[in-house]
């Protein structure tokens, strides 16, 4: 297989090269953003190498103003990139506007690359139209990241955090006991990874197939019990994610654990707490589930100038393995290419997490993450049942009935 | 052969004028009347905007009705209110006394002071919001800090506990516009004859009697005007909450004005078309709320007049 990419690769250089003598050169430009972009940064000079005759031009503007520009750019079918980066977030409202090229008809033709990646990753790029409208690059296998010395001194072992949610939120009330550390940032944690554990085979998280609001069901009562159980204990920081808090609580030693995607690893070490290396470690989630948190993918615009050329520069971020390795080196990114998952340095010991060889265990957690198609109204939907849960944990309102005022109004705001 | 040369000539200076007036007209189309007349445009159609221009679908005055029956609307207008008055109010019962105490007490240090108290106005709103999620901050924040020293419950969520994220925000918004409110009064505090303050102090008036048959009164003017201002201002309240509380944040709603409703249901639900209808909405209240203000002060001038 390797040797088919590289041939393919060579004889599409081959092929520009002999072009080149009468071509003018062509300029692919990628729309992206921080830190996704370093990751084609640090492709361009292989890129380079390859094809000469293809500049590529990145053009990175910070996450939420990448995504907003998208959306006018597709809205008035102007100032569009060839190669669009787009976060896992946007991918359903950007998969069914129908605005990307689908990749599995020709000359794309992406129909047999699928099989190259992880494999939950495609239905999140595929619209309900049954395009593939994006390619996967990265993605977050959902770990248990805790902290070793906090939860020994508390007596907690590893297997106490990961064996059932139950035990998790105990393991929290001896860790606030006798440490004074929370158990985890935000209550709010437990519920977002509990209503993804039990998907039924063809169901989204909020919707199914069919559009109908699943939110009333028994994981999403599940969660909220979880949820509102971890913030009557006092276990929770009630920190949100990427607030100056948050990685206050990291870097004062105020916070035990934190689910996430692999890659927060990755910027714990680099900025949000490098003063703790060798104190992490990594777990699966707790209660055996297997979740995923964002990802990244690239797409072509139907109105971009040169879709040739940004198909081989997808592929060549995509398919490649060397490319997908070297993302996995300058930003911890996880290869969403499952070729790349056999690599040797992937049992590599990474130093942050006390020399555990923790890419090992988030290549199986990938492999198991089920596959959950995406939804154009999952972040309303997200954000109705983040008021609710606030509802339920701070105002104390009766789950069921929290649940079933989050169902009337998704209903209402997603029949338009 | 002299005359079609000369009138060209003649034509092209009455073309003149209209290129040197042109920039601005042209600007105020493009970014000015054409963004006011899309907007109607768009409130009432149905449009899924990362699929394009086509996408567009008349729905007629289906997003007004919409938007008007939504409950988050709803918390929205009410959160909105709160914030004009508990927000508002207070900048004027402090600013103008203030104001009068500066303009009357204070000689050499009086620009100094009043430039301090306009300082926050010309803050950038993000340094602000930095600087006040530091202070609230529960764990690690000077207000708490402060509170446990004065031997009272300094535990507070201040912008985590849906109770307390309404308050907050307003004090940092009345914090911002106190200073401009200020410097509106001290420019109108300037006008008013001396001569008044003098005839009343050799009748013995008291200092703050002297505000209040005085100065209030002659400041009407210009409370209308800075009432006026802090209504459409606070009505269209965005920065502060938004920045403060962050959206992910399962409180947030409960600060959630109604621009930041606009906002979400534009950029988050992706529904542009009763996003400008809330944004219409929005500005028949401003409107409604400034009549009947205007109205407010006349009765009072009116009142007065006759009395």
């Amino acid at each position: 297989m390797i040797k088919l990419v590289s041939l393919v690769i060579t004889a599409t250089a081959l092929g520009l090269i002999a072009h080149s003598a009468v071509a003018q050169k062509t300029t692919v430009t990628v729309a992206t953003f921080p830190d996704l972009d370093r990751a084609a940064k640090a492709a361009v000079p292989r890129w380079n190498a390859l094809h000469p005759n293809v500049e590529i031009k990145i053009v990175s503007l910070q996450y939420s103003d990448h995504h907003t520009a998208m959306t006018t750019a597709l809205a008035t079918g102007s100032g569009l990139p060839d190669v669009m980066a787009v976060d896992l977030r946007f991918m359903g409202k950007f998969a069914e506007a129908g605005g990307f090229e689908d990749l599995l008809k020709p000359p794309f033709n992406a129909a047999l690359l699928r099989e190259k990646f992880v494999s939950y990753t495609i239905p999140q790029a595929t619209n309900t139209k049954g395009e593939l409208v994006a390619m996967p690059t990265d993605i977050g296998p959902g770990t248990l990241l805790y902290r070793k010395d906090i939860i020994e001194k508390a007596s907690v072992t590893e297997a106490e955090l990961t064996k059932s949610w139950e035990s998790y939120i105990d393991a929290g009330k001896k860790i606030k006991e006798k440490t004074g550390a929370y158990l985890l940032a935000d209550a709010a944690d437990i519920r977002d990874i509990v209503i993804r554990s039990g998907v039924k085979d063809g169901e989204g998280l909020y919707f199914d197939r069919s559009g109908r609001v699943l939110v009333d069901s028994p994981r999403f009562e599940r969660a909220f019990e979880l949820g509102h159980k971890a913030r009557q204990a006092g276990i929770d920081a009630k920190v949100v994610a990427w607030t100056n808090e948050w990685s206050t609580g990291f870097k004062q030693n105020r916070i035990a654990t934190q689910m996430m995607g692999a890659w927060l690893a990755g910027h714990l070490k680099n900025w949000l707490a490098p003063d703790t290396t060798g104190l992490w470690r990594a777990a699966g989630l707790p209660g055996g589930t297997y979740a995923s948190y964002g990802g990244s993918f690239y797409a072509i615009p139907k109105k971009a100038q040169h879709k040739t050329e940004a198909w081989q520069f997808i592929q060549f971020m995509t398919v490649n393995k060397e490319t997908q390795l070297e993302s996995l080196r300058v930003l911890d990114s996880f290869p969403a290419l499952a070729e790349a998952h056999s690599a040797p340095m992937m049992d590599e010991p990474l130093p942050f997490l006390g020399g555990q060889k923790a890419r090992a265990l988030w290549r199986d957690i990938a492999a198991r993450v089920p596959a959950i198609p995406i939804n154009k109204y999952d972040a309303m939907a997200t954000d109705i049942i983040r008021d609710e849960f606030e509802n339920v944990v701070a105002k104390g309102k009766p789950v069921k009935t929290a649940l079933a005022d989050a169902r009337a109004l998704i209903e209402r705001r997603s029949r338009r | 052969m002299n005359t079609p040369a000369r009138r060209r000539k003649w034509k092209q200076r009455d073309i003149a004028p209209y290129l040197f007036i042109a920039p601005f007209f042209v600007l105020f189309l493009v970014f000015g009347v054409f963004p006011l007349g899309f907007s109607v445009w768009l409130s009432l159609h149905q449009w899924e905007p990362a699929a394009g221009m086509s996408a567009m679908r008349w729905v007629g005055l289906d997003n007004y009705m919409f938007a008007l029956t939504d409950p988050w609307f709803h918390r929205s207008l009410w959160n909105t209110l709160w914030f004009a008055v508990v927000s508002g109010l207070p900048q004027h019962l402090v600013a103008l006394p203030l104001a009068y105490f500066i303009q009357s007490r204070l000689k050499r240090s009086r620009n100094l002071v009043v430039g301090a108290y306009f300082i926050p106005y010309i803050t950038s709103s993000v340094a602000i919001a930095l600087i006040f999620a530091t202070l609230y901050s529960k764990d690690y924040g000077v207000i708490n800090a402060l509170l446990q020293a004065l031997h009272l419950p300094g535990d507070i969520d201040w912008l985590g506990d849906a109770s307390y994220t309404k308050p907050a925000v307003a004090f940092v918004v009345f914090w911002r516009y106190l200073g401009w409110n200020i410097v509106l009064y001290l420019s109108a505090l300037q006008i008013v004859d001396n001569d008044l303050y003098e005839a009343a102090t050799l009748d013995d008036v008291s200092f703050w009697q002297q505000f209040w048959h005085i100065t209030l009164p002659l400041l009407r003017p210009m409370i209308f005007f800075a009432v006026t201002l802090t209504l459409i201002g606070n009505l269209q309240l965005f920065e502060e909450p938004f920045i403060l509380v962050d959206a992910e944040k399962g409180v947030a709603p409960s600060v959630m004005t109604s621009a930041i409703f606009m906002y979400r249901l534009a950029f988050s639900d992706g529904d542009f078309g009763t996003a400008s209808a809330v944004s219409w909405i929005l500005f028949l209240i401003i409107a409604a709320l400034t009549w009947v203000n205007s109205r407010l002060f006349k009765r009072a001038e009116d009142h007065d007049v006759s009395r």
